[in-house]
Protein backbone atom coordinates (compact mmCIF):
# COMPACT_ATOMS: atom_id res chain seq x y z
CA UNK A 1 0.00 0.00 0.00
CA UNK A 2 1.16 3.85 -0.79
CA UNK A 3 1.81 5.89 1.31
CA UNK A 4 1.31 10.28 0.73
CA UNK A 5 3.39 11.93 3.10
CA UNK A 6 2.59 16.17 2.96
CA UNK A 7 5.65 18.34 2.80
CA UNK A 8 7.03 21.75 1.97
CA UNK A 9 8.98 22.42 -1.33
CA UNK A 10 12.34 23.87 -0.74
CA UNK A 11 13.62 22.93 -4.40
CA UNK A 12 11.57 22.03 -7.09
CA UNK A 13 10.68 19.05 -9.08
CA UNK A 14 10.19 15.12 -9.12
CA UNK A 15 12.14 12.12 -8.65
CA UNK A 16 12.36 8.88 -7.32
CA UNK A 17 14.64 6.28 -5.89
CA UNK A 18 15.85 3.88 -3.35
CA UNK A 19 15.77 5.65 0.32
CA UNK A 20 18.88 5.95 1.85
CA UNK A 21 18.05 7.11 5.77
CA UNK A 22 20.55 9.26 8.09
CA UNK A 23 19.34 9.93 11.42
CA UNK A 24 22.59 12.66 12.19
CA UNK A 25 23.04 15.64 9.95
CA UNK A 26 25.25 15.47 7.05
CA UNK A 27 28.49 18.26 6.49
CA UNK A 28 28.67 17.74 2.99
CA UNK A 29 32.15 19.18 3.28
CA UNK A 30 34.12 17.15 4.90
CA UNK A 31 31.74 14.19 4.86
CA UNK A 32 31.04 13.52 1.31
CA UNK A 33 33.62 12.91 -1.56
CA UNK A 34 32.02 15.18 -4.34
CA UNK A 35 33.72 12.85 -6.73
CA UNK A 36 31.99 9.40 -5.91
CA UNK A 37 29.21 10.41 -3.99
CA UNK A 38 30.46 8.41 -0.86
CA UNK A 39 30.70 9.09 2.40
CA UNK A 40 34.62 9.07 3.74
CA UNK A 41 33.82 10.02 7.65
CA UNK A 42 34.56 7.22 9.70
CA UNK A 43 32.17 8.79 12.46
CA UNK A 44 29.53 9.05 10.00
CA UNK A 45 26.59 6.31 10.57
CA UNK A 46 26.71 6.14 6.82
CA UNK A 47 30.57 5.33 6.00
CA UNK A 48 31.06 3.87 3.06
CA UNK A 49 27.57 4.16 1.35
CA UNK A 50 26.96 6.10 -1.89
CA UNK A 51 24.53 9.28 -2.28
CA UNK A 52 24.42 8.21 -5.97
CA UNK A 53 20.53 8.51 -7.13
CA UNK A 54 19.37 7.60 -3.53
CA UNK A 55 16.22 9.91 -2.20
CA UNK A 56 18.15 10.54 0.60
CA UNK A 57 16.78 11.55 4.22
CA UNK A 58 18.21 13.17 7.09
CA UNK A 59 17.22 15.67 9.70
CA UNK A 60 19.40 18.61 7.92
CA UNK A 61 22.84 19.60 7.02
CA UNK A 62 25.27 21.14 9.53
CA UNK A 63 28.65 22.53 8.88
CA UNK A 64 30.76 25.25 6.38
CA UNK A 65 28.67 26.76 3.70
CA UNK A 66 31.24 25.64 1.07
CA UNK A 67 28.86 22.22 1.31
CA UNK A 68 26.25 23.99 -1.31
CA UNK A 69 29.57 24.00 -3.67
CA UNK A 70 30.16 20.35 -2.80
CA UNK A 71 26.40 19.23 -3.52
CA UNK A 72 26.94 21.41 -7.09
CA UNK A 73 29.81 19.39 -8.18
CA UNK A 74 27.99 15.57 -6.69
CA UNK A 75 24.89 17.18 -9.50
CA UNK A 76 27.90 17.62 -12.17
CA UNK A 77 29.85 14.28 -11.60
CA UNK A 78 26.45 12.09 -11.73
CA UNK A 79 27.35 11.22 -8.01
CA UNK A 80 24.32 13.63 -6.20
CA UNK A 81 21.28 12.12 -4.63
CA UNK A 82 18.16 11.66 -7.00
CA UNK A 83 16.44 13.72 -4.57
CA UNK A 84 16.37 14.54 -0.87
CA UNK A 85 14.14 14.62 2.16
CA UNK A 86 14.63 17.20 5.56
CA UNK A 87 12.95 17.15 8.59
CA UNK A 88 13.43 20.88 8.60
CA UNK A 89 16.30 22.05 5.93
CA UNK A 90 19.09 25.09 6.53
CA UNK A 91 20.62 26.98 3.89
CA UNK A 92 23.64 24.88 3.06
CA UNK A 93 21.57 22.43 1.71
CA UNK A 94 18.79 24.43 0.42
CA UNK A 95 20.99 26.01 -1.66
CA UNK A 96 22.72 22.93 -2.68
CA UNK A 97 19.64 21.93 -3.73
CA UNK A 98 18.86 24.68 -5.76
CA UNK A 99 22.15 25.32 -7.38
CA UNK A 100 21.90 21.63 -8.45
CA UNK A 101 18.12 21.27 -9.43
CA UNK A 102 17.84 18.74 -6.82
CA UNK A 103 14.07 18.24 -5.50
CA UNK A 104 14.55 19.04 -1.71
CA UNK A 105 11.36 18.59 0.42
CA UNK A 106 11.21 19.10 4.48
CA UNK A 107 8.93 19.70 6.96
CA UNK A 108 7.77 16.41 7.55
CA UNK A 109 7.51 14.28 10.55
CA UNK A 110 10.60 12.25 12.34
CA UNK A 111 8.88 9.45 11.45
CA UNK A 112 10.29 9.60 8.14
CA UNK A 113 13.68 8.33 9.54
CA UNK A 114 11.95 4.91 9.66
CA UNK A 115 11.68 4.52 5.97
CA UNK A 116 13.94 1.10 5.20
CA UNK A 117 16.75 1.80 3.53
CA UNK A 118 16.29 0.61 -0.38
CA UNK A 119 12.68 1.34 -0.07
CA UNK A 120 11.29 3.29 -2.98
CA UNK A 121 10.40 6.79 -2.37
CA UNK A 122 8.96 9.33 -4.84
CA UNK A 123 9.70 12.85 -4.01
CA UNK A 124 7.11 15.78 -5.62
CA UNK A 125 8.09 18.97 -4.55
CA UNK A 126 5.90 20.78 -6.85
CA UNK A 127 3.09 19.13 -5.11
CA UNK A 128 4.52 18.85 -1.74
CA UNK A 129 4.11 15.24 -1.30
CA UNK A 130 6.61 12.21 -0.70
CA UNK A 131 5.22 9.16 -1.52
CA UNK A 132 6.19 5.74 -0.36
CA UNK A 133 4.97 1.83 0.04
CA UNK A 134 3.97 1.55 3.55
CA UNK B 1 15.95 34.54 -6.87
CA UNK B 2 15.09 31.08 -6.53
CA UNK B 3 17.72 31.29 -3.60
CA UNK B 4 16.51 34.07 -2.12
CA UNK B 5 13.06 32.97 -1.88
CA UNK B 6 13.83 29.81 -0.53
CA UNK B 7 15.84 31.12 2.12
CA UNK B 8 12.97 33.39 3.04
CA UNK B 9 10.32 30.49 3.50
CA UNK B 10 12.66 28.40 5.35
CA UNK B 11 13.37 31.65 8.38
CA UNK B 12 10.01 32.72 7.66
CA UNK B 13 11.19 36.11 5.86
CA UNK B 14 7.66 38.42 4.79
CA UNK B 15 9.58 39.48 1.88
CA UNK B 16 12.74 40.61 0.27
CA UNK B 17 14.28 44.01 1.07
CA UNK B 18 16.85 46.00 -0.88
CA UNK B 19 20.45 46.11 0.45
CA UNK B 20 23.08 48.61 0.18
CA UNK B 21 26.36 45.99 -0.84
CA UNK B 22 27.32 42.63 -0.53
CA UNK B 23 30.57 40.91 0.26
CA UNK B 24 31.27 37.74 -1.14
CA UNK B 25 32.86 34.56 0.44
CA UNK B 26 33.91 31.56 -1.31
CA UNK B 27 36.65 32.76 -3.16
CA UNK B 28 39.94 31.30 -1.89
CA UNK B 29 40.33 28.27 -4.37
CA UNK B 30 41.64 26.20 -1.15
CA UNK B 31 37.51 26.73 0.04
CA UNK B 32 35.37 26.52 -2.84
CA UNK B 33 37.51 24.03 -5.02
CA UNK B 34 36.46 22.96 -8.50
CA UNK B 35 32.72 22.93 -7.86
CA UNK B 36 32.58 26.11 -6.64
CA UNK B 37 34.58 27.46 -9.31
CA UNK B 38 31.98 26.15 -11.85
CA UNK B 39 29.18 27.28 -10.47
CA UNK B 40 30.34 30.55 -10.27
CA UNK B 41 31.60 30.42 -13.40
CA UNK B 42 28.29 29.55 -15.21
CA UNK B 43 26.69 32.85 -12.78
CA UNK B 44 25.34 35.47 -15.91
CA UNK B 45 24.54 38.86 -15.13
CA UNK B 46 25.52 41.99 -14.04
CA UNK B 47 25.73 42.74 -9.90
CA UNK B 48 22.77 45.14 -8.76
CA UNK B 49 25.10 46.82 -6.16
CA UNK B 50 28.13 47.18 -4.95
CA UNK B 51 29.88 44.08 -4.23
CA UNK B 52 33.63 42.68 -3.37
CA UNK B 53 34.86 39.14 -2.53
CA UNK B 54 36.91 38.50 0.83
CA UNK B 55 40.44 36.83 0.23
CA UNK B 56 41.36 34.55 -2.39
CA UNK B 57 44.03 31.49 -1.57
CA UNK B 58 47.16 34.13 -2.64
CA UNK B 59 48.69 37.44 -3.67
CA UNK B 60 46.62 38.25 -6.66
CA UNK B 61 50.49 39.49 -8.08
CA UNK B 62 52.88 37.65 -6.26
CA UNK B 63 51.79 34.25 -5.50
CA UNK B 64 55.14 32.54 -6.90
CA UNK B 65 56.82 34.70 -3.86
CA UNK B 66 54.61 32.51 -1.61
CA UNK B 67 54.88 29.40 -3.09
CA UNK B 68 51.74 28.64 -4.92
CA UNK B 69 51.96 26.28 -7.65
CA UNK B 70 51.16 27.40 -11.10
CA UNK B 71 48.49 24.63 -10.96
CA UNK B 72 46.71 26.29 -7.92
CA UNK B 73 47.26 30.05 -9.47
CA UNK B 74 45.35 29.15 -12.33
CA UNK B 75 42.47 27.64 -10.63
CA UNK B 76 42.47 30.56 -8.30
CA UNK B 77 42.60 33.36 -11.04
CA UNK B 78 39.73 31.88 -12.58
CA UNK B 79 37.77 32.33 -9.94
CA UNK B 80 38.39 35.85 -9.67
CA UNK B 81 38.07 36.18 -13.17
CA UNK B 82 34.16 34.35 -12.99
CA UNK B 83 33.52 36.75 -10.29
CA UNK B 84 35.06 40.03 -12.26
CA UNK B 85 32.83 39.08 -15.28
CA UNK B 86 29.48 39.90 -12.79
CA UNK B 87 30.67 43.41 -12.17
CA UNK B 88 31.90 42.33 -8.87
CA UNK B 89 35.02 44.36 -7.28
CA UNK B 90 37.91 41.92 -7.42
CA UNK B 91 39.31 43.76 -3.84
CA UNK B 92 39.87 40.67 -1.97
CA UNK B 93 39.34 41.72 1.33
CA UNK B 94 38.23 40.47 4.82
CA UNK B 95 38.02 44.28 5.83
CA UNK B 96 35.70 46.36 2.94
CA UNK B 97 34.95 49.03 5.25
CA UNK B 98 38.78 50.02 5.56
CA UNK B 99 38.43 50.40 1.66
CA UNK B 100 34.92 51.32 0.88
CA UNK B 101 32.93 53.41 3.54
CA UNK B 102 30.21 53.56 1.57
CA UNK B 103 29.40 50.47 1.42
CA UNK B 104 28.18 50.30 4.85
CA UNK B 105 26.94 53.29 7.04
CA UNK B 106 24.87 53.07 10.15
CA UNK B 107 20.89 51.50 9.09
CA UNK B 108 21.92 50.25 6.17
CA UNK B 109 20.63 46.66 4.81
CA UNK B 110 23.69 44.62 3.69
CA UNK B 111 24.22 40.91 2.78
CA UNK B 112 28.03 40.34 3.86
CA UNK B 113 29.43 36.92 3.80
CA UNK B 114 32.90 36.90 5.89
CA UNK B 115 31.92 36.44 9.66
CA UNK B 116 34.34 39.29 11.08
CA UNK B 117 33.23 41.71 8.14
CA UNK B 118 29.38 41.20 9.37
CA UNK B 119 30.43 41.42 13.29
CA UNK B 120 32.16 45.01 12.67
CA UNK B 121 29.23 46.00 9.95
CA UNK B 122 25.88 44.93 12.40
CA UNK B 123 28.32 46.13 15.73
CA UNK B 124 31.01 49.49 14.76
CA UNK B 125 28.85 51.00 11.77
CA UNK B 126 25.38 50.14 12.80
CA UNK B 127 24.21 48.20 9.80
CA UNK B 128 22.52 45.17 9.34
CA UNK B 129 23.35 41.96 8.37
CA UNK B 130 23.17 37.98 8.38
CA UNK B 131 26.04 35.95 7.83
CA UNK B 132 25.70 34.79 4.45
CA UNK B 133 27.16 32.04 2.71
CA UNK B 134 28.79 31.97 -0.71
CA UNK B 135 25.76 31.38 -2.87
CA UNK B 136 23.46 33.14 -0.91
CA UNK B 137 25.18 36.21 -1.37
CA UNK B 138 26.40 35.67 -4.65
CA UNK B 139 22.56 35.63 -5.24
CA UNK B 140 21.84 38.44 -3.52
CA UNK B 141 24.25 40.57 -5.33
CA UNK B 142 22.62 39.71 -8.70
CA UNK B 143 19.46 40.87 -7.54
CA UNK B 144 20.16 43.44 -4.98
CA UNK B 145 17.92 42.18 -2.13
CA UNK B 146 17.79 39.88 1.02
CA UNK B 147 15.35 38.10 2.35
CA UNK B 148 13.86 40.08 5.47
CA UNK B 149 15.05 38.21 9.01
CA UNK B 150 17.25 37.88 11.63
CA UNK B 151 19.79 40.50 12.26
CA UNK B 152 17.67 42.74 10.19
CA UNK B 153 15.07 42.92 12.28
CA UNK B 154 15.42 44.61 16.22
CA UNK B 155 13.63 41.75 17.68
CA UNK B 156 16.73 39.71 17.21
CA UNK B 157 19.11 42.36 17.56
CA UNK B 158 18.76 42.87 21.34
CA UNK B 159 22.01 41.36 23.66
CA UNK B 160 21.75 37.78 25.37
CA UNK B 161 24.71 37.70 27.60
CA UNK B 162 26.44 40.71 29.86
CA UNK B 163 30.66 40.56 30.31
CA UNK B 164 32.08 43.11 32.39
CA UNK B 165 35.61 43.50 31.75
CA UNK B 166 37.72 44.10 35.30
CA UNK B 167 40.70 45.02 33.59
CA UNK B 168 42.38 47.28 30.53
CA UNK B 169 42.83 45.67 27.35
CA UNK B 170 45.10 46.59 24.43
CA UNK B 171 45.55 45.71 20.94
CA UNK B 172 45.73 41.74 20.63
CA UNK B 173 43.60 41.60 24.34
CA UNK B 174 40.76 42.19 22.72
CA UNK B 175 41.34 38.75 20.04
CA UNK B 176 42.18 36.96 23.63
CA UNK B 177 38.76 38.73 24.96
CA UNK B 178 36.94 37.32 21.87
CA UNK B 179 38.15 33.85 21.87
CA UNK B 180 36.95 33.52 25.49
CA UNK B 181 33.75 35.36 25.13
CA UNK B 182 33.03 33.54 22.03
CA UNK B 183 33.04 30.05 23.06
CA UNK B 184 31.08 31.15 25.93
CA UNK B 185 28.06 33.35 23.83
CA UNK B 186 28.32 30.42 20.49
CA UNK B 187 25.72 32.72 18.62
CA UNK B 188 24.14 34.83 21.11
CA UNK B 189 25.02 38.61 21.57
CA UNK B 190 27.36 39.92 24.21
CA UNK B 191 27.01 42.98 25.54
CA UNK B 192 30.52 44.58 26.58
CA UNK B 193 31.03 47.00 29.83
CA UNK B 194 34.96 47.59 29.09
CA UNK B 195 37.07 50.22 31.63
CA UNK B 196 38.09 52.40 28.49
CA UNK B 197 37.79 53.11 24.68
CA UNK B 198 38.43 50.50 22.30
CA UNK B 199 40.00 51.59 19.27
CA UNK B 200 38.47 50.35 15.87
CA UNK B 201 40.84 47.77 14.99
CA UNK B 202 40.44 46.91 19.03
CA UNK B 203 36.67 46.29 18.10
CA UNK B 204 37.69 44.33 14.70
CA UNK B 205 39.85 42.04 16.68
CA UNK B 206 37.16 41.47 19.01
CA UNK B 207 33.98 40.87 16.66
CA UNK B 208 36.83 38.22 14.66
CA UNK B 209 37.52 36.49 17.36
CA UNK B 210 34.16 35.75 18.55
CA UNK B 211 32.75 34.75 15.07
CA UNK B 212 35.47 32.04 15.15
CA UNK B 213 35.09 30.99 18.57
CA UNK B 214 31.22 31.27 18.24
CA UNK B 215 29.09 32.10 15.97
CA UNK B 216 28.64 36.20 17.10
CA UNK B 217 27.61 38.08 14.30
CA UNK B 218 26.31 41.11 16.95
CA UNK B 219 27.84 42.46 20.06
CA UNK B 220 27.70 45.49 21.66
CA UNK B 221 30.10 47.38 23.50
CA UNK B 222 28.97 50.15 26.04
CA UNK B 223 29.43 53.82 24.90
CA UNK B 224 28.75 52.67 21.05
CA UNK B 225 25.51 51.62 19.61
CA UNK B 226 23.21 50.92 21.68
CA UNK B 227 20.89 48.24 22.05
CA UNK B 228 17.55 48.41 20.27
CA UNK B 229 15.25 50.39 22.96
CA UNK B 230 12.79 47.50 24.41
CA UNK B 231 15.56 45.00 24.31
CA UNK B 232 15.34 44.71 28.17
CA UNK B 233 17.72 44.07 30.85
CA UNK B 234 19.42 40.94 30.14
CA UNK B 235 19.67 38.24 33.07
CA UNK B 236 23.14 36.14 32.12
CA UNK B 237 26.43 38.04 32.74
CA UNK B 238 29.54 36.91 33.14
CA UNK B 239 32.63 38.84 34.36
CA UNK B 240 36.42 38.62 32.63
CA UNK B 241 39.63 39.19 34.64
CA UNK B 242 43.53 39.49 33.38
CA UNK B 243 44.45 36.52 34.46
CA UNK B 244 41.92 34.70 31.74
CA UNK B 245 43.33 37.14 29.59
CA UNK B 246 46.73 36.09 29.99
CA UNK B 247 45.66 32.04 30.43
CA UNK B 248 45.09 32.47 26.31
CA UNK B 249 48.82 33.62 25.81
CA UNK B 250 50.21 30.82 28.06
CA UNK B 251 47.93 27.82 26.32
CA UNK B 252 49.47 29.15 22.85
CA UNK B 253 52.91 30.23 22.90
CA UNK B 254 54.85 31.40 20.36
CA UNK B 255 57.84 29.64 20.70
CA UNK B 256 58.77 27.30 17.26
CA UNK B 257 56.89 29.37 15.39
CA UNK B 258 58.85 29.60 11.88
CA UNK B 259 56.32 31.83 10.46
CA UNK B 260 54.86 34.74 11.75
CA UNK B 261 51.64 36.41 10.10
CA UNK B 262 50.09 39.52 11.19
CA UNK B 263 46.69 40.79 9.22
CA UNK B 264 43.69 38.90 10.35
CA UNK B 265 41.39 40.60 9.76
CA UNK B 266 43.50 42.46 7.11
CA UNK B 267 45.68 45.50 8.49
CA UNK B 268 44.36 48.80 8.35
CA UNK B 269 46.39 51.83 7.86
CA UNK B 270 47.13 53.13 11.44
CA UNK B 271 48.24 49.12 11.66
CA UNK B 272 50.63 48.96 9.05
CA UNK B 273 51.88 52.32 10.55
CA UNK B 274 52.35 50.70 14.14
CA UNK B 275 54.35 47.98 12.58
CA UNK B 276 56.10 49.87 9.92
CA UNK B 277 57.50 51.86 13.36
CA UNK B 278 58.60 48.99 15.08
CA UNK B 279 60.25 47.59 12.18
CA UNK B 280 62.32 50.03 11.78
CA UNK B 281 65.93 49.42 11.70
CA UNK B 282 65.44 45.54 12.52
CA UNK B 283 65.88 42.71 10.09
CA UNK B 284 63.52 39.77 9.89
CA UNK B 285 65.28 36.01 10.79
CA UNK B 286 61.82 34.44 10.26
CA UNK B 287 59.46 34.47 7.32
CA UNK B 288 56.82 37.66 8.54
CA UNK B 289 53.88 37.78 6.81
CA UNK B 290 51.76 41.41 6.94
CA UNK B 291 48.60 40.70 5.86
CA UNK B 292 46.36 43.72 3.92
CA UNK B 293 43.93 44.64 0.96
CA UNK B 294 45.55 45.77 -2.23
CA UNK B 295 43.82 49.38 -2.16
CA UNK B 296 45.54 49.93 1.53
CA UNK B 297 48.93 48.71 0.30
CA UNK B 298 48.82 51.41 -2.80
CA UNK B 299 47.16 53.70 -0.62
CA UNK B 300 50.93 53.79 1.49
CA UNK B 301 53.63 52.59 -0.54
CA UNK B 302 55.89 54.17 1.72
CA UNK B 303 55.04 52.23 4.70
CA UNK B 304 55.05 49.00 2.43
CA UNK B 305 58.29 49.97 1.37
CA UNK B 306 59.98 50.71 5.22
CA UNK B 307 57.76 47.10 6.23
CA UNK B 308 59.74 45.05 3.59
CA UNK B 309 62.89 46.98 4.24
CA UNK B 310 63.04 44.78 7.11
CA UNK B 311 62.28 41.12 5.12
CA UNK B 312 58.96 40.94 5.88
CA UNK B 313 56.46 40.77 2.98
CA UNK B 314 53.46 42.62 2.41
CA UNK B 315 51.34 39.99 1.20
CA UNK B 316 47.25 41.01 -0.39
CA UNK B 317 44.47 40.01 -0.85
CA UNK B 318 44.77 37.05 0.60
CA UNK B 319 45.88 35.42 4.36
CA UNK B 320 47.03 33.13 6.61
CA UNK B 321 43.93 31.37 7.03
CA UNK B 322 42.75 31.16 3.78
CA UNK B 323 46.29 30.46 1.62
CA UNK B 324 47.72 26.93 0.80
CA UNK B 325 51.25 29.01 1.33
CA UNK B 326 50.66 28.36 5.07
CA UNK B 327 50.55 24.71 4.75
CA UNK B 328 54.16 24.31 4.67
CA UNK B 329 54.99 25.43 8.20
CA UNK B 330 54.63 23.35 11.55
CA UNK B 331 53.50 26.37 13.17
CA UNK B 332 52.25 29.69 13.12
CA UNK B 333 52.56 32.63 15.75
CA UNK B 334 49.54 35.45 15.24
CA UNK B 335 48.38 38.50 17.21
CA UNK B 336 44.67 37.37 16.12
CA UNK B 337 41.93 35.52 18.26
CA UNK B 338 40.88 34.34 14.89
CA UNK B 339 43.48 33.20 13.13
CA UNK B 340 44.63 31.23 16.56
CA UNK B 341 41.18 29.81 16.03
CA UNK B 342 41.06 28.50 12.47
CA UNK B 343 44.64 27.75 11.89
CA UNK B 344 44.90 24.56 13.48
CA UNK B 345 42.10 23.15 11.72
CA UNK B 346 42.10 24.30 8.16
CA UNK B 347 45.51 24.76 7.84
CA UNK B 348 46.36 21.88 9.70
CA UNK B 349 49.12 23.82 11.49
CA UNK B 350 49.95 24.49 14.99
CA UNK B 351 49.29 28.70 16.43
CA UNK B 352 50.75 30.41 18.93
CA UNK B 353 49.57 33.67 19.99
CA UNK B 354 50.98 36.93 21.26
CA UNK B 355 50.74 40.59 21.12
CA UNK B 356 52.02 42.68 17.91
CA UNK B 357 55.43 43.43 19.25
CA UNK B 358 56.06 40.02 20.84
CA UNK B 359 55.10 38.70 17.28
CA UNK B 360 57.53 41.16 15.81
CA UNK B 361 60.06 40.17 18.35
CA UNK B 362 59.52 36.67 17.09
CA UNK B 363 60.01 37.67 13.75
CA UNK B 364 63.09 39.46 14.14
CA UNK B 365 64.69 37.64 16.56
CA UNK B 366 65.66 40.80 19.24
CA UNK B 367 64.58 41.30 22.67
Amino acid sequence: MKVKIACRRVSGGRAKGPALVSREPISFLGCVDPESGRIVDPDHPLFGRSLAGAVLIFPGGRGSTVGSYVIYQLKRRGAAPAAMINIKTEPIVAVGAIISDIPLVDCVSEEILEIKDGVEVEVDSDLGHVITAD
Amino acid sequence: MEILAALGDIFGAERLIPIKSVQIAGVSFKNIGEAGLEWISEMEGNVAVKSVLNPAGMDLLRWREMGISEEFASRQLAVVEAYRKLGISTDCTCTPYQIHPDMARRGDHLAWSESSAVAYANSVIGARTNREGGPSALAAALVGKTPYYGYHLDENRAPTLGVRVECDLAGSDYGALGHIVGKVVGGGVPLFRLPGRPTQEELKALGAAMAASGSVALFYVEGLISPPADSGENEERMTIEMDEIRDVYRMHSGEGSELVALGCPHCSVPELEAIAGQLRGREVEKELWICTARAIAKSRPDLVESIERSGAKVICDTCMVVSPASERYRKIMVNSGKALNYIPGLCGVMAGFGSTEECLRAATGRD
